[in-house]
């Protein structure tokens, strides 16, 4: 199947490809921490079908394997994990954002431009249409989740930047092709620890300081 | 002859872990022998580097070869050119001297300082025959490490410590100059090798940033001004066959390495000012490395400062090649790179016997203060004569070593008002005025170098007792003295054959003009016949003793062949009384006060000279005192800024330590957008 303009491959992998960081735009606008987690979910789904669409048209089944893992722990799991920690922790549902809505999303737009700016001019030639446009999404995923990290105070939000950021890295690794299953798995592992410890500090934090708010850690440090 | 190059090298790298084997189940005896082993073995490998050196002078040059060794840049290549061969013959020739040295006494050395040794000499080595940029650049930091760490051996005390934090400061400083230089060399396409480089040379801002950052490089390892404070205090700490090879041979490797990436490989189509700067902190280093050494009151510091001097001069000469070459006038562009060539092989020579020599002073009369030596001739009438031959050549008197460069590049400077325009022309003339003037200085302290140390009366019990070394040690002194004679005497056929080094700097020769008995500047101009001139100051001498024995007395010979001993006049200087062996102390001059004279004179201006007379007041019964010293001005106008500069890094660093979670991410962060944009921007501009 050829993977050039207007071929089904094509215009599939790149509305999938839309659609997750369409997502990580909505990340960055939602006020209430549900919404947040609902937001990341769906990405997580997209990112699902994306891989699994990539391992029809590669033709390569391990990206089957990829997509399974991706539906289970990002659409399913971890949002389930954390709407419950949330639930126990009787946490506030607000999100207190460090920027401005507009400002995040203003600065979001630049990084996009930026990634098209970068990593269109570098691939010119050599590479399919199809991996370009999807190099250029999963940059501008990882920025934008880095941005997220950034932008709110709370620490659950901080844990969804980081693993929209994650998102970022598979929806690079699975569009290239050629790409062995090891380092799919091996991604994917390193997301459930960084689930884990991620869900370890939260506890700590909240158990210590009945607080999630980050801000409140400057004053614990022991160095300060 | 490749393979004996390489047989060395990996000779030299075997010996380092050799000399680290653990020797103390047998004992201080293996160590020695493993000591004695690798000296040995360097000064095999020292041989090996002047044969390959003078059979590619003679024979022609050995292409490049790759190495089984692979960089992320392509493979590791050796060659051997006309200028790699001169610059190994100059390595050959001093290491050989030091390593005898260094058989003669370092049988108790430390391992650290025996195992770098032989590091030293292969990362030296490595430099000269590396043909890319990256092998290049490894040579010269082993260099630079393995140098470091033979400074920093005695680390027992707090101003040896020092000096090597400072030495390593400086060769840090030239390797975070001169690896962004090579790689500016290489520009866009990223090969490294010389053949690559010299196709596409430099022009435009690219040349002008590579000659900013390999004269910066080259300045803080070859101690050119402003960037020379760790010589004197590098010197005196490490063993005296190190600080030899330092001074001697590491600076020449900067220079080597200028000229290899300014002249050689920035290639022939550079404009003027690009040889400029080397002029200009050529002349400052000569004037201010001798006038530092008539000041300096410690032997090795005072040879450091004369280092200073020479390396300043071989400076100016390599310029004013590269300037005449742009000025199309390539006859006195051979002139001058011949002279700076002749000039960095003799000085490396009579250096190398200075400092062995200074070695040798500090072991027979176990001090290099010059105000606790004196009248050391009569106990160690050997080293005395070696250090006279090797202070003759450091004074540039003819026909020793050190007249022919500077004479040379003293005439290349007479010649350079064909050249440029006005300005650079009155340039000139004042770097003319300066090499001059330094060389007169040079002779001064020289002269007070040697009159301190080997005449006049003892000043200390322990320097009236001293005596002359072992016969390994006379040997390396001996062999180097012979060296700057015979070097002295022969500037024709070396000039002659280094023509192919003269070919790689100017892509013009001293042929023809360097003869065997005589050296031509040009048509109609000056020249030099040192054998002539040899033979003439034999004749006077001759004469003058015939004169003496004739004219003598008869009267009070003990023999007929005898001259006759009346009393001389002293000018109060009485002998010492037998109740006090070295006289009274104040009877003779103290080093600062032969200083005094030209302390006065230009210290004030450039050295931050002062001196003042602390007088008691009337009843008072302590003695008046003359308070007299200086100060390097680079320390008040270069270290203390950069320190301050240092400290205010640091306490901002610190806060960073402050920053809340969010900023701290805000850093990598913004990086990484800042790297983005920079490859954005670089991609749209090419």
């Amino acid at each position: 199947m050829m993977m050039s303009f207007g071929t089904p491959a094509y215009d599939i992998s790149h509305l999938l490809g839309g659609g997750v960081l369409l997502l990580s735009f909505v990340l960055l606008y939602q006020r209430r921490l549900g919404a947040v987690i609902n937001a990341f979910a769906v990405q997580g789904a997209l990112l699902a079908c994306a891989a699994a669409w990539q391992g029809f048209v590669q033709g390569a089944p391990g990206l089957y394997v990829t997509a399974v893992i991706a539906f289970g722990a990002k659409a399913v799991a971890i949002p389930l994990a954390l709407r419950l920690l949330i639930g126990r922790l009787g946490l506030h549902k607000a999100v207190e954002p460090a920027f401005g809505i507009g400002a995040s999303l203003l600065a979001a737009i630049g990084l996009v431009g930026l990634s098209v700016m970068v990593v269109l001019p570098i691939t010119a030639g050599g590479v399919t249409p199809l991996a370009r446009v999807d190099l250029t999404i999963a940059l501008s995923v990882v920025l934008l989740g880095m941005l997220a990290m950034i932008a709110r105070r709370n620490a659950i939000s901080q844990v969804i930047g980081l693993l929209t950021l994650e998102n970022g890295l598979i929806l690079g690794a699975v569009g290239v092709t050629g790409m062995p299953l090891v380092v799919e798995l091996s991604t994917a592992a390193l997301v459930l620890m960084v689930a884990v410890v991620a869900a370890v500090v939260v506890f700590q934090i909240r158990d210590r300081l009945d607080t999630l708010d980050t801000s409140i850690l400057d004053r614990q440090r022991g160095d300060a | 002859m490749l393979t004996a190059l390489l047989l060395a090298l990996a000779g030299l790298l075997v010996l380092c872990p050799v000399a680290l084997l653990p020797r103390t189940p047998l004992g201080a005896r293996l160590g020695v022998a493993v000591a004695m082993t690798v000296h040995g073995g360097a000064l095999l490998a020292a041989l090996a580097f002047a044969g390959v050196g003078l059979a590619v002078l003679v024979l022609g040059g050995l292409p490049p070869v790759a190495l089984p060794l692979a960089g992320p840049m392509g493979p590791l290549t050796l060659a051997v050119d006309g200028l790699s061969a001169w610059f190994l013959l100059l390595l050959g020739l001093a290491g050989a001297c030091s390593a005898l040295f260094a058989l003669a006494y370092e049988g108790t050395a430390p391992p650290r300082q025996v195992a770098a040794y032989p590091l030293f000499l292969a990362g030296m080595a490595l430099t000269l025959v590396a043909a890319d940029g990256l092998t290049l650049l490894l040579g010269f930091e082993a260099m630079s490490l393995a140098s470091w760490v033979l400074v920093a051996g005695q680390h027992d005390q707090a101003e040896n410590r020092r000096a090597a934090r400072l030495y390593l400061i400086f060769a840090v400083l030239a390797a975070a100059c001169l690896v962004p230089a090579i790689g500016v060399l290489a520009g866009p396409a990223g090969d490294l090798s010389f053949a690559a480089i010299r196709e596409t040379p430099p022009q435009g801002w690219r040349a002008a940033m590579v000659l900013a950052l390999v004269v910066a490089g080259v300045a803080a390892k070859a101690g050119l001004v402003p960037l020379h404070m760790w010589l004197p205090l590098a010197h005196p700490v490490a063993p005296s066959h190190v600080s030899a090879l330092m001074s001697g041979v590491m600076t020449k490797m900067a220079l080597y390495v200028a000229a290899r990436l300014l002249l050689d490989l920035g290639g022939p189509a550079q404009p003027l000012w690009f040889g400029v700067p080397l002029v200009v902190l050529g002349a400052a280093s000569a004037v201010f490395g001798a006038l530092r050494a008539n000041m300096e009151e410690e032997g090795k510091t005072l040879l450091a400062c004369s280092t200073i001097e020479n390396v300043g001069l071989v400076a100016i000469g390599l310029g004013l090649a590269s300037c005449f070459r742009a000025g199309d006038l390539s006859a006195l562009a051979a002139l001058a790179a011949g002279a700076a060539l002749l000039h960095a092989l003799n000085h490396a020579v009579f250096k190398t016997l200075l400092f062995l020599g200074m070695g040798e002073v500090a072991h027979g009369a176990a001090t290099r203060q010059l105000d606790r030596l004196g009248g050391l001739i009569h106990g160690m009438p050997w080293t005395a004569a070696c250090v006279l031959v090797g202070v003759g050549a450091a004074a540039s008197l003819p026909p020793l070593s050190g007249f022919a460069g500077e004479w040379l590049l003293l005439q290349a400077l007479l010649a350079a008002w064909r050249l440029g325009d006005m300005a650079f022309q009155v340039l000139i003339v004042a770097v003319a005025g300066l090499a001059a003037l330094a060389a007169a200085l040079a002779a001064a302290a020289m002269v007070r170098m040697f009159g301190m140390i080997f005449l006049g009366r003892p000043r200390t019990p322990r320097s009236a007792g001293a005596v002359d070394g072992p016969i390994l040690a006379r040997a390396a002194l001996l062999l180097p003295a012979a060296l700057t004679v015979l070097l002295g005497l022969l500037p024709g056929p070396m000039l002659a054959l280094g023509a192919e080094a003269q070919r790689v700097l100017v892509q013009e020769t001293m042929e023809g003009r360097a003869r065997a008995h005589v050296v031509f500047v040009g048509d109609g101009a000056a020249a030099y016949w040192p054998v002539g001139v040899a033979l003439l100051l034999a004749a006077c001498g001759i004469a003058v003793w015939a004169a003496v024995k004739r004219r003598a007395p008869v009267f009070g010979r003990e023999a007929p062949d005898e001259p006759a001993r009346g009393p001389a006049w002293d000018g109060g200087f009485a002998a010492p009384p037998p109740h006090l062996v070295c006289g009274d102390p104040l009877t003779q001059p103290s080093a600062a006060g032969l200083a005094q004279p030209l302390r006065r004179i230009l210290g004030q201006g450039v050295l931050a000279a002062h001196e003042a007379v602390d007088m008691p007041s009337p009843g008072e019964t302590r003695a008046a005192r003359l308070e007299a010293g200086f100060r390097d001005p680079s320390e008040a106008w270069l270290l203390a800024p950069l320190a301050r500069v240092r400290d205010a890094a640091v306490a901002r660093a610190e806060k960073l330590r402050h920053l809340t979670i969010r900023r701290a991410l805000m850093l990598p962060f913004a990086t990484l957008v800042a790297l983005l944009l920079l490859v954005a921007w670089l991609e749209g501009g090419m």
